[in-house]
């Protein structure tokens, strides 16, 4: 008889958490939790909320109602800039900021008066398969390859958790497979906790381990992502 | 021509007035056809205009008997309503009239101040209220476009700045890039005025000095000491409103509140 399996501590916990404009309900009593090394796709169908949901974990929006505990400290008590260094968010659109790919990775930890050695940043580039980029302009990088930058300059910041916002929507097959591939080196490697945020069905069941699905803001369905997702 | 028309002052100034309102309405009618619609807000801006520069000058009247310290809360009902007028440049931005009156009355109010000090503005009402004006309005102009584009960079670039709201970048420090682009912008007007003095435009101020007696050259001095105040005046109007508007577009979990469609 196999032992069972000794639970990981919670990274990060929701509780009723909400959020409501002019009154138009984006995300509503959305309750779950998420253990160290746990991938967890959010998915639904357009406008059902997964990016307002995503956007309340890391307080890029203030909720209307609950709120979030990061392990074990309600979000509202920790600094916004430390709260967005432990959760990383990586956007659907790279945004990168103007320079050299060394430059979008150092910027993170600059914000905290830290300089990434240049052993760095190749590791970091390497991880996501882009080895050598570090003195490239960004404005000569392919969809694919930006969104890949991106994700390195996220990971610079040594994330606890990884919030992934549609990834791979804005590239094309190709590009998708490669930013994909990165993500789940970058996950298995690290054994870093995650939320994706996909309309993809299949991508969810390919990276995640868990699932929610989100329907008019509401959590309809929660739990292992081959089970929910295939129903 | 007009004058063999009219032939009162009064009946004279209403036919230009016309003539020119008419010169405006083409530019409206030229933007009409390229799908822009000024119609409501120019028509707006001149009827208001027209009846606020006849009340003011009517004013003026009256105050050219009133003593000196008057001017003082003639510029500060000028200051209240230029900030609440250019704050209409900055829709969406909480706290933008406060924000434009306190920058208006630093940097118009000090120039003014230290120049009527220094006695480069004599203290007298008819030429206080006049250049105090000049001074104010173009406070205004430059915090509206300064205002304005902030807005717009902002609003256009939200993207980039909750990405390093998101790398741990402080708030104020990830739309730095936009305040200064905003600042630079607003001064454009001003130091093309300078810059073109004499060649491009010879200003009211001169001429009229010129034509009440003064002498041409010290008429053409005084012009660039307006422009050169007014320069500073609009520069530091500007560099109050960008420092001050730059952390009332974030909440104070530095959370980006400006966003498009929002």
């Amino acid at each position: 008889m196999s032992a069972p399996p000794i639970p990981t501590a919670v990274i990060l916990r929701t509780e009723h958490l909400g959020r409501t404009v002019k009154d138009k309900t984006l995300v509503q009593d959305a309750s779950f939790e998420l253990r160290k090394g746990e991938v967890l796709a959010i998915t639904g169908p357009s406008g059902s909320g997964k990016t307002s949901l995503l956007r309340l974990l890391n307080r890029l929006d203030e909720p209307t109602s609950g709120t979030v505990y990061v392990e074990d400290v309600d979000y509202r008590n920790i600094e916004p800039r430390e709260l967005r260094r432990k959760l990383g968010l990586v956007t659907q659109r790279p945004f990168l900021f103007p320079g050299t790919v060394a430059d979008n990775l150092r910027f993170g930890p600059a914000q905290r008066g830290q300089t990434l050695s240049s052993e760095g940043i190749e590791q970091l580039l390497s991880q996501v398969g882009l080895k050598d980029y570090s003195g490239r302009d960004v404005a000569n990088l392919s969809g694919g390859e930006a969104q890949r930058v991106s994700l390195a300059r996220t990971l610079a910041n040594s994330p606890l958790a990884l919030l992934l916002d549609e990834p791979t929507s804005a590239l094309d097959e190709a590009a998708k497979h490669e930013v994909e591939s990165a993500i789940q080196k970058v996950v298995r490697d690290q054994g870093l906790t995650c939320v994706i945020v996909t309309h993809d069905v299949q991508q969810a069941i390919r990276l995640a381990s868990r699932a929610l699905v989100l329907d008019q803001g509401r959590i309809t369905r929660a739990g292992q992502a081959g089970e929910v997702l295939s129903a | 021509m007009l004058n063999w028309f009219f032939h009162s002052q009064l009946q004279l100034g209403l036919a230009q007035a016309l003539v020119a309102a008419l010169a405006a309405l083409t530019l409206v009618l030229l933007a009409r056809g390229r799908g822009i619609h000024l119609e409501v807000e120019t028509l707006i801006a001149m009827v208001r205009g027209l009846v606020q520069i006849i009340a003011v000058g009517s004013i003026l009247v009256i105050l050219l008997r009133a003593p000196r310290w008057t001017s003082g809360i003639v510029l500060a009902g000028m200051i209240v309503a230029a900030g609440a007028t250019s704050a209409r440049r900055a829709k969406g931005i909480p706290d933008a009239f406060r924000v434009s009156a306190w920058a208006i009355a630093f940097g118009a109010g000090s120039v003014i101040a230290l120049m009527t000090s220094l006695g480069v503005i004599d203290t007298a009402i008819t030429t206080l209220i006049p250049i105090g004006s000049m001074l104010i309005a173009n406070a205004m102009n430059t915090n509206g476009l300064a205002l304005n584009r902030f807005r717009a960079d902002v609003l256009a670039h939200s993207g980039e700045i909750e990405t390093a709201l998101a790398l741990g970048a402080e708030a104020r420090s990830s739309v730095s890039p936009y305040v200064q682009a905003s600042f630079e912008a607003s001064l454009i007007p001003a130091i093309d005025s300078l810059r073109s003095l004499g060649i491009v435009w010879i200003p009211g101020l001169m001429a009229g000095m010129m034509l009440s007696g003064a002498r041409p050259v010290y008429a053409a001095i005084y012009q660039f000491v307006v422009l050169a105040m007014i320069f500073a005046a609009s520069g530091l109007t500007s560099l109050v409103s960008t420092t001050l508007i730059r952390g009332r577009v974030f909440s104070p979990a530095e959370q980006l509140l400006l966003q498009p469609g929002r």
